[in-house]
């Protein structure tokens, strides 16, 4: 083993490790509307509406993320529709994140308590004025330290997108390994990348896990 | 694509569905092995070995399933460890998954009311027969929901394994799809397999869990 490669990699790595977390980062925000949209549908008195949340939670939950990427590049290219591969990775991301999200913030509607709505109800909140006073600012808080957990699991699940081609830390990490013949330096090097991203961001979720833990509606 | 065409590839398609199953269950069952192993170790108390077993943990949980599989099959050679594809997919599975079945475990084992273990000593059990007669079955129990989960998402973590060519069910459906132009068939199907697959083994796992943990109260039962 020679740690040297990975110190002179360490530039291509840095910038790697930029290209994955800008694309977890672009994956997780649109996963989040996505996500919000299926949340409402589930939780619509409208059976069609939760029907075809469900059907989605289901769907994207079920086939494997290399599956659904590879689908839509080949979807795209089926039909002609010239989408530059970044957006198709980001877009998978976020197909992918927005069935997992939905549940977190369905989860999060779910634990404020009942009462609370009614009580608006009798008071005569007007109904978008429950939500946005009343059930939205709790439900987005109790779901901020599991949607950082869910932003680790994407960051991680964002390395199947080299498979497409795209510069990102596994990419560069393989094209290091085979421009140097050291697999091992360059695979290690990659990993600590992802390793520091993801301790990082779990300490990030402690910290908010401990402060919205005081005051929490309980 | 004719059914003819087709119907030449379906042996090979059945021997990758074989493969995926190979892999998930090899490596499943020493993701489990290993994971339970490490909870117990972790038990010991003993603050070196703790920090080892922790840092193996957060090594394995912090980073991509498919980096970890790159080191050690192309990585591996350098260190003395030449595997096959198919054996690294395994103890790649295995490994990646003992770090999150060694979590499970350990909340098992957290879940067991110290109170029980205190009576059990103090009635005069063998620490060993503690273990044996009052943690293990409570924690194990306490663990099912859980790992049953993990169990599903391994399932879909079988399809990166196509990535180090191993010859899973991905894999062989690629194979078609580049022998016969057909990409976007191949993987439309593939996306319905997965999802009816996936589908079936999460209503398989929920009726398994219901099953261990139906002794419960309805309140007692983990979500």
């Amino acid at each position: 083993m020679r740690p040297q490669v990975i110190l002179h990699s360490f530039g291509y790595l840095t910038q790697a490790a930029g290209v994955t977390l800008a694309l977890s980062l672009a994956g997780i925000l649109l996963g989040f509307l996505v996500g919000s949209a299926v949340c409402v549908a589930r939780v619509s008195p409208r059976p069609w509406a939760s029907w075809l949340g469900g059907v989605y939670v289901s769907v994207f939950r079920g086939v494997p993320l290399l599956v659904l990427l590879l689908f839509i590049y080949y979807f795209l290219a089926e039909f002609g529709l010239d989408v530059p591969a970044v957006a198709a990775a980001v877009g998978g991301l976020a197909l992918s994140s927005g069935a997992y999200q939905s549940e977190i913030l369905r989860g999060a509607l779910n634990a404020t308590p009942k009462g609370q709505a009614e009580a608006a109800v009798a008071l005569g909140f007007a109904t978008s004025d429950i939500w946005r006073r009343i059930l939205l600012p709790q439900a987005f808080r109790l779901s901020i330290p599991p949607l950082i957990n869910e932003f680790i699991l994407l960051l991680k699940a964002s390395s199947l997108v080299s498979v497409v081609g795209i510069a990102e830390l596994t990419r560069v990490s393989m094209n290091i390994a085979s421009l140097t013949y050291r697999p091992l330096e360059a695979y290690v090097g990659g990993g600590l990348f992802y390793l520091a991203i993801n301790l990082g961001l779990a300490a990030v979720g402690a910290y908010a896990e401990k402060r919205l833990a005081t005051g929490a509606a309980r | 694509m004719s059914l003819e065409t087709f119907w030449r590839y379906v042996p090979s398609l059945i021997s990758g569905f074989e493969v995926t199953i190979l892999c998930w269950a090899a490596g499943g069952a020493l993701g489990l092995a290993l994971g339970f192993a490490i909870a117990l170790l972790y038990r010991l108390r003993l603050p070196p070995l703790r920090w080892a077993l922790r840092t193996f943990v957060e090594i394995f949980r912090g980073t991509p399933f498919l980096m970890q599989l790159f080191l050690l099959y192309s990585g591996g050679p350098y260190i003395g460890l030449r595997l096959s594809a198919t054996a690294a997919g395994i103890l790649g599975l295995g490994l990646y998954s003992s770090a999150y079945f060694a979590e499970i475990f350990r909340g098992g084992f957290a879940a067991v009311p110290v109170g029980q273990i205190e009576a059990a000593l103090s009635v005069g059990m063998s620490p060993f027969d503690t273990l044996r007669r009052v943690i293990l079955p409570a924690a194990l129990i306490a663990a099912v929901p859980p790992m049953v989960n993990l169990l599903i998402v391994l399932s879909k973590e079988t399809v990166v394994l196509s990535i180090i060519t191993v010859p899973e069910l991905m894999y062989q459906m690629q194979t078609m799809a580049a022998e016969t132009f057909t990409a976007f068939d191949a993987i439309f199907a593939m996306a319905i397999f997965y999802w009816l697959l996936v589908e079936a083994v999460s209503r398989l796992g929920r009726r398994v869990e219901r099953r261990v943990t139906a002794f419960m109260t309805e309140e007692a039962r983990p979500a």
